[in-house]
């Protein structure tokens, strides 16, 4: 069965957010049933919000006797953080690629046995290789997708097609929002300077906090991740946000676009990882390559519509899906936008301390 | 009187879970985060406690200053707001007949039976732009441009061509209002059992000594209760000074306060060390605060005593 859009009533980047944000326990709440489960047989699936097909996990299950103890993230610090001090027990965890190199950094990935992954021939060649992993050792591709503006049709004198209309315009001062992850929106700005986004030079950085800087009074919000509900609800005209939030509500609202800007975006890949420590990593394997089958990765994109990275699963899927472009952005698009490279420690902190100067400005 | 020295056991029966749940939940944490504050990243996952003192230097850096300032300002200006809103609550309880005095209780801690995420989104609801308050005023500001168009008046010098709502998101009242909202019921009932305590028969004499209600209320009312003042300020100062979500939410990321810098440094910055350092500063100026109030209560009981 495929699930019409208006059944996918929020996405996985924004589920718990709020409630993350909170510091509030629960996110986890049947961790003990995973601690008490970790036997052969079940798998231990730590995985985004509503980032699963309906039916996937059960028929899974069905289909080789493994069990699945399903637990929820709401986002890839949130995972960092729980596995820092050790793997609690978790068997597959679902990072995006700039993490995926952080965690082989902290060396907290297993390689992965792609003897046991027949469906990687499933696969597009052009996921095969990325620059974050090379050759796959540890890690697969999930699902993928892009940074762009989300904006209101109606609302603006033409398409929003350049960051300058975020980041230096005034002529929607007071109606935009941007995300409220720091190194994403330095990033953008990057891209505006004509720059490479994982260019953390001094200068660079300097010039792109001065750029938000000047530019902060006329941001609405720095969204937490709630972009997309604010240009539902008409609070703002422009976003920047992840194709996935914003498809979200142009489901429910025919005026609201997106657009990859000129200077070209950002473009994420969530990824299959096994950490290290896993009780159970035959069964891990089994899962991925479950997931990575022709038929399940058809219903699964179908169902939580962000873009497949799996060759043979895209050709069974509908024109609707395959044919859309907040989807599967225009080549010239893709070609423009970069993915982000984990850029170390020390520039991570040197970032969140120019993030830091950026909120603290008047 | 038995001392509880003569009946260690009973006292230890009692006093023994209490400590335990101390040590564990919060002195030993406080204590890994303390040696944190003086330690160094040495890898992506270990930090190494080197007794480095640069986590607190940094804390001198100017945004965190502005930032630590800033969050002193909104919790100070919440708690000023918290007093005086609070204060005329408290005494209408204290004052009000005693079968009501329960429900006015209940009342004022109501609001803590919902969780404190669910009350924040309530108030971005009722404060957003096409909030209840927005929209309330949208209704008034068209009545008036109704009225303006049959009398034939141009109006639009007078409320603008188009109805502007008030940004209370995103800005410094938004949160200070958010930080109203959740501490007053901790301003009102350490007032409230103040005025509970005071003897009355000390406002008869004031009034019939001639002293008015003003008079009255200044020079008698509020020293007699001034210990239940200054608990209530701390009460509501302390917490706001550490406030996460409210901020967050109601400041939409453009009023940051210090927590939500030290929610980065243990995400986001993945720099513990720094996070910890700037955690204990916000304790050390609690531990400011509560000397203040013991210099307070050492000059009260000497003026007693004079």
């Amino acid at each position: 069965m495929i699930n019409t859009p208006k059944n996918r009533a929020i996405s996985r980047r924004t589920a718990l957010r709020g409630i993350a944000g909170a510091g509030a326990v629960g996110l986890t709440f049947n961790m003990t049933k995973a601690f008490a489960a970790s036997h052969t047989g079940t798998v231990n699936f730590y995985n985004w919000d509503t980032y699963i097909g309906e039916t996937t996990l059960d028929d899974f299950t069905a289909a080789t006797g493994i069990e699945v103890q399903y637990d929820l993230f709401a986002d890839n610090d949130e995972l960092f953080a729980k596995l820092k001090n050790g793997n609690p027990g978790y068997d597959l965890i679902v990072p995006t690629n700039d993490y995926v190199e952080q965690m082989v950094e902290a060396k907290m990935l297993t390689e992965l046995d792609h003897s046991k992954i027949p469906n990687m021939a499933n696969l597009d060649p052009d996921f095969l290789d990325p620059a974050f992993d090379p050759g796959r050792k540890y890690s697969l591709p999930y699902m993928w997708g892009s940074i762009g503006i989300g904006y209101r049709k109606s609302a603006v004198s033409k398409e929003p097609d350049s960051w300058a209309d975020l980041y230096t315009s005034d002529e929607y001062a007071g109606r935009m929002a941007m995300l409220g992850n720091g190194q994403t929106v330095l990033q953008m700005a990057l891209k505006l300077m004509g720059k490479s986004l994982n260019d953390w030079s001094d200068e660079n950085v300097a010039a792109a906090e001065a750029m938000l800087i000047a530019q902060k009074s006329r941001i609405t919000a720095f969204a937490p991740d709630n972009g997309q509900d604010l240009l539902l609800a008409g609070e703002v005209d422009l976003a920047m946000e992840w194709n996935g939030d914003i498809l979200q509500v142009m489901d429910e609202d025919d005026d609201i676009g997106y657009v990859i800007p000129k200077e070209g975006g950002l473009l994420w890949e969530d990824t299959l990882c096994v950490p290290v420590g896993a009780p159970n990593p035959e069964g891990a394997h089994a899962l991925i390559n479950y997931l990575l089958d022709a038929e399940v990765g058809r219903d699964l994109a179908e169902f939580i519509y962000y873009g497949t990275p799996n060759a043979a699963a895209k050709a069974l899927t509908s024109e609707e899906y395959r044919e859309n472009p907040a989807i599967f952005p225009p080549a010239e698009a893709v070609a423009l936008s970069e993915t982000s490279v984990y850029p170390g420690q020390e520039i991570v902190q040197m970032i969140d301390a120019a993030w830091t100067r950026v909120k603290a400005a008047g | 009187m038995e001392s509880w020295r003569r009946s260690l056991p009973v006292f230890g029966a009692f006093a023994g879970p209490t400590t335990l749940w101390l040590l564990i939940f919060f002195l030993i944490p406080l204590g890994i985060i303390w040696t944190y504050s003086f330690g160094e990243n040495v890898s992506l996952t270990e930090i190494e406690t080197t007794w480095t003192t640069s986590n607190y230097a940094r804390i001198f850096e100017p945004e965190i200053i502005t930032l630590f300032w800033r969050t002193v300002k909104l919790a100070g200006i919440a708690t000023v707001i918290c007093l005086l809103i609070g204060y005329p609550v408290a005494l209408v309880i204290a004052t009000a007949d005693q079968k009501w005095k329960p429900w006015l209780l209940l009342v004022i801690i109501l609001p803590f039976w919902t969780n404190l995420l669910i009350r924040t989104y309530a108030l971005l609801n009722i404060l957003g732009a096409r909030g209840r308050v927005n929209e309330s005023l949208r209704w008034v500001w068209e009545q008036f441009d109704a009225l303006f168009n049959t009398l034939g008046i141009d109006g639009a010098m007078l409320i603008g061509e188009r109805f502007q709502p008030i940004g209370f998101l995103g800005t410094e009242m938004g949160v200070v209002i958010g930080l109203v909202y959740v501490h007053l019921p901790f301003a009102v009932l350490p007032i409230y059992s103040a005025l509970e305590r005071m003897d009355r028969s000390y406002l008869e004499a004031s009034m019939d000594l001639g002293a008015g209600q003003f008079r009255t209320f200044f020079l008698i009312l509020v020293p007699l209760t001034s210990a239940g003042l200054v608990t209530a300020a701390i009460i509501t100062f302390i917490p706001a000074l550490g406030s996460f979500l409210t901020p967050d939410l109601l400041g939409r990321g453009q009023v940051d306060m210090i927590a939500n810098v030290i929610e980065r440094q243990f995400k986001r910055a993945n720099d513990w060390p720094f996070g910890s350092a700037l955690s204990l500063f916000l304790l050390y100026i609690t531990f400011i605060v509560l000397a203040i109030r013991a210099v307070i209560d050492m000059q009260a009981a000497k003026g007693r005593r004079a």
